[in-house]
């Protein structure tokens, strides 16, 4: 059996999810030995014109990851997925949205508003804002169209396998690596990498009954390293959230904030967080309520942090 | 004019394009780089919690995260206006140490280093990290995933994961370290060090002891006089942590020193229409287009730049580096834009130094290191010497502590009129008479790399065969098994 | 005048049973409102709500037991607290928290449904439709 051929591409991504593929360590070797690598901008010297002049389906497994923001994405995405038998979903940015996704919240005039004119340092007093075709002395030039909202990659194109998490850990990646390897692929739209529980499974703090009179943001108390977050009245995502992790976070003693997605069987994370802290609220007069529920004060970031895109709404009204 | 379009820019974090156009006699009339993307953090942070700001800001890069998450904590000392501990202050900055290093490791060995390692215009599937390792042996490629690691592990011990660690606080960090924690962050200090040195030798027998690779450091085409920016502590040694911003002119002499909260009087960003990156440059020297010299406010914010902005480095070895580079090169300031590459590993070097003395340093046991701040948020400016800059975020909250405004200037920002002007440049300097060729346009990318330490990849295989055998050890240097292909 | 499109998630031993009401005693109410009837106020999931939005409502009405008398005892105290939330969620999304509303209507007050209904088309009526990104409309 000839070598696979890889490729890893990022679209509107941090490059936090090509790190995550070195943090399998010495692993990386046995890939090399299985795999040859055959577009990875990041890392080697293929162009966008190799990948077009190759036949359809030369890929064996692309992972891409990062969200679909401009027109170029888009056009790349649509590309690799006439290329590669299976692609992959990796990483939170192409499975939900992940972090760029709360653009979504706002309108793409405001952004470009507050970067090109609006910050205290920029000095732009003819208002130049980026063009999509520019004259310049010696001929023209092109950029990608900032798209009115970021979408996911399976909103784009469709995806064979999704792998959470923001990024996935070095151990997932590899659990994922040695998936595909083996050649008993799941079924087509599985999860993996990733746990089927939620982020509450895997953290070790003492869980009793959870009822709160008051929501404190993360620095305002001292909370326990030994007791659940959420009961000490720390919100932490941990209830609405993917396992996989290893609860990672919550060990350095930081509240869970949503990376690893919605729990399975779940599309709208936010809605479920939403709701799993209304319950916990320990009281039954609404006036009461209200004064607790006060301290959420951004309740779409809370909640919605890294699933924007991938939510019921996608994002707010466009205007 | 003809026009060619390296179209992506490989090799480094992020997306950018290069278009050459050229004149009827086949000569380079302008080079542009263009960076197409945006995300808009500026904007969508607007609204949000103002201590969820270290994990939003993190997701601006994958491979410095923690450059962020630490500029970002930063700002929340400010917003709260509570003054860490110093013990608070040590324990942060060994994280913060522990990624300089790993990330320098990245950047030379694994991403930019086969250019100058293997060669330039060597065939593309022998310029990356394989082709590295034929020539400096197999085993120094498992020491490089493993050393780099190293950094992961202490970011990880500290900030609960290795990429996008969750740690930062106002005042604080999230919880303390045990004896058996700062144990083993020693242990791997200690080896990180002896790494250090052993990549000075290296850059020293394969790059500097190899003509061909000098005269391409000190040629012209790659050489650029600008303004040179970097953060200094109070004997004006380099200092990625904290410190006072200072600048020196092209002609090496202290320009002006400020401190980080008051960025606004000197810098200001151009907006280009065919770009969606910004353009940083000298408020009180002005903007003069894309050109370099005394009356451009065009300034540099690299490894290079900040070595040149200090008087030197805080630690021993780093410091006899630092001496021999200057020595070497002629003086300072050092215009060779390639000779960032070896003031990086100069900083490797301090960043692993430094990772030691804090892990024995006593102050890092305190268990007391969560303060609850007691004044109410308002506004402030957390600065940090991210690897590729000086990295300045500034926040305005009301009184609940959302955010109501943001201003960031990145590392790489700073950079992008350099670099504009490096690659026209270097475009002009290696395309003649129409003759491009696929090595000819690498050379071309080279002057962006030295830049930018980007992305990060540790082996992989390439088109084309290439027999390899791989021995892998274990820590006793016991061979465990032999990989061939 | 457009004609709001509202749906209405009623409980189904109050609030659904006074609509029933209503309409066995002939108080005419204006035909605006969707019914899905569900056993209790506290088993609506937040999506149900913004997904009525999303697919073109204009207006939502929960409808449950008065405090106190809720069928299953506690339902009606959960959905209180998720309906805050809920409110404050929407409105960063940019949906009028006003088109959202929280009714108490015992199985008797067939009146106050109709009322209720009546008050809260033209309240939807000021604020015009929604039509969510090209969803609902007329």
């Amino acid at each position: 059996m000839g070598k696979l051929k890889l490729a890893f591409y990022w679209a509107a991504s941090c490059g936090g999810c090509d790190i995550a593929v070195l943090e399998i360590g010495e692993h990386i070797l046995k890939v090399a030995e299985i795999a040859d690598i055959v577009f990875w901008p990041c890392a080697m010297d293929f162009k966008y014109s190799d990948v077009a002049k190759m036949p359809d389906k030369n890929i064996d497994v692309c992972f891409f990851n990062g969200g679909i923001r401009v027109s170029e994405h888009e056009h790349i995405a649509k590309l690799l997925r006439a290329k590669s038998k299976i692609l992959i979903a990796f990483g939170s940015c192409a499975c939900e949205g992940c972090i760029p996704g709360l653009a979504n919240l706002k309108t793409k005039q405001e952004i470009f508003d507050r970067a090109y004119k609006e910050t205290p340092t920029t000095e732009n007093p003819k208002n130049i804002m980026p063009q999509l075709k520019t004259k310049v002395p010696e001929g023209e030039l092109e950029l990608p169209e900032f798209k009115d909202q970021l979408k996911t990659l399976a909103q784009t194109v469709d995806v064979d396998y999704f792998v959470p998490g923001c990024p996935p850990i070095g151990e997932q990646v590899w659990k994922m690596i040695q998936t595909l390897a083996s050649g008993k692929l799941p079924p087509k739209g599985s999860f993996l990498g990733c746990g089927d529980k939620t982020v509450c499974d895997e953290c070790p703090r003492k869980k009793d009954v959870k009822k709160i009179k008051k929501i404190y943001r993360n620095y305002e108390i001292v909370p326990d390293p030994e007791v659940c977050l959420l009961e000490q009245g720390i919100i932490c995502m941990g209830p609405a959230t993917r396992s996989g992790c290893d609860a990672q976070c919550i060990k350095a003693g930081m509240p869970c904030v949503g990376c690893y997605g919605p729990p399975p069987n779940v599309q709208d994370q936010g809605a479920k967080m939403l709701s799993a802290l209304a319950s916990i609220i320990d009281t039954e007069d609404e006036e009461a309520a209200k004064k607790i529920l006060a301290d959420v004060v951004d309740p779409a970031g809370t909640f919605y942090m890294f699933g924007v895109p991938n939510s019921i709404l996608k994002g707010a009204k466009k205007k | 004019m003809k026009k060619i379009t390296i179209d992506p820019i490989t090799r480094l974090e992020g997306h950018g394009k290069i278009a050459i156009f050229l004149n009827d006699e086949g000569d380079v009339a302008n080079a542009y780089l263009q960076i197409p993307e945006l995300r808009g953090f500026e904007k969508f942070c607007e609204g949000r919690r103002v201590e969820e700001m270290p994990n939003l800001t993190s997701r601006i890069c994958g491979v410095c995260p923690e450059a962020h998450s630490m500029s970002s904590t930063k700002a929340l000392d400010a917003v709260f206006h509570i003054e860490p501990s110093s013990a608070v202050k040590k324990i942060r900055e060994l994280l913060y140490s522990a990624f300089h290093f790993a990330d320098k490791t990245t950047h030379f060995y694994i991403l930019a280093g086969a250019d100058f390692v293997v060669g330039p215009e060597a065939p593309p599937a022998e310029r990356n990290i394989l082709g590295l390792i034929a020539k400096v042996g197999k085993e120094a490629g498992l020491s490089v995933i493993r050393h780099r690691l190293m950094g992961h592990k202490i970011i990880q011990i500290i900030g609960g994961r290795q990429v996008h660690a969750t740690y930062g606080l106002p005042g604080g960090v999230s919880k303390p370290l045990t004896k058996e924690e700062i144990a083993e962050i020693q242990k791997m200090a200690k080896e990180m060090v002896k790494f250090g040195e052993f990549t000075l030798k290296l850059f020293n027998d394969i790059v500097l002891k190899n003509k061909a690779y000098v005269d391409l450091i000190l040629s012209d085409t790659y050489t650029s006089e600008t303004y040179y920016m970097g953060t200094v502590d109070k004997n004006n040694h380099v200092n990625f942590y904290d410190g006072k911003i200072r600048v020196v002119g092209p002609d090496g002499k202290e320009f002006v020193k400020y401190d980080p909260k008051d960025y606004q009087k000197h810098l200001a960003e151009r907006v280009e229409p065919w770009t969606y990156l910004k353009f940083p440059y000298l408020k009180n020297v002005g903007w003069k287009g894309l050109v370099g010299g005394k009356n451009s406010g065009v300034y540099q914010a690299t490894p290079l730049s900040r070595l040149n902005a200090a008087d030197g480095m805080a630690t021993l070895l780093a410091q006899e580096a630092y001496k021999t580079m200057y020595e070497t090169l002629g003086g300072k300031p050092v215009h060779k834009t390639l000779a960032t590459h070896w003031a990086r590993i100069i900083e490797l070097m301090y960043a692993a130094e430094r990772t030691l003395e804090l892990s024995e340093d006593p102050e890092i046991a305190e268990t007391d290191v969560r303060p609850v701040p007691k004044e109410k948020p308002t506004k402030g400016v957390g600065e940090v010497e991210a690897p590729r800059g000086t990295l300045t975020h500034d926040y305005e909250t009301d009184e609940r502590g959302v955010v109501k405004k943001v201003n960031l200037i990145v590392g790489t920002t700073n950079n992008n009129a350099a670099i504009s002007i490096s690659v026209k440049k270097a475009a002009q300097g290696v395309i003649k008479k129409g003759k491009v060729s696929e090595g000819l346009l690498n050379k071309v990318e080279m002057a962006f790399r030295s830049y930018d330490p980007c992305m990060a990849c540790a082996t992989h295989t390439l088109p084309g065969q290439m027999p390899l055998e791989v021995k892998i050890y274990d820590s006793q240097m016991n061979p465990i098994k032999t990989l061939r292909r | 005048m457009f004609e709001p499109n509202i749906v209405g998630f009623t409980c189904n031993w109050c609030t659904y049973a006074g609509a029933d009401l209503a309409g066995t005693s002939r108080i005419q109410y204006p035909p605006n409102i969707r019914m899905i009837r569900v056993m209790c106020t506290g088993r609506i999931n937040p999506e149900f709500i913004i997904k009525a939005f999303e697919a073109g409502a204009d207006g939502v009405l929960i409808g449950g037991c008065h405090i106190g008398d809720c069928h299953y005892l506690k339902g009606n105290y959960q959905t209180i607290k998720r309906y805050l939330l809920l409110k404050m969620l929407i409105e960063q999304f940019g949906i009028n928290p006003k088109r959202l509303r929280l009714e108490f209507i015992s199985a008797s007050e067939g009146g106050r449904f109709a009322t209720v209904v009546k008050e809260m088309v033209k309240d939807i009526q000021k604020l015009g439709p929604l039509n969510w990104n090209g969803h609902g409309g007329e």
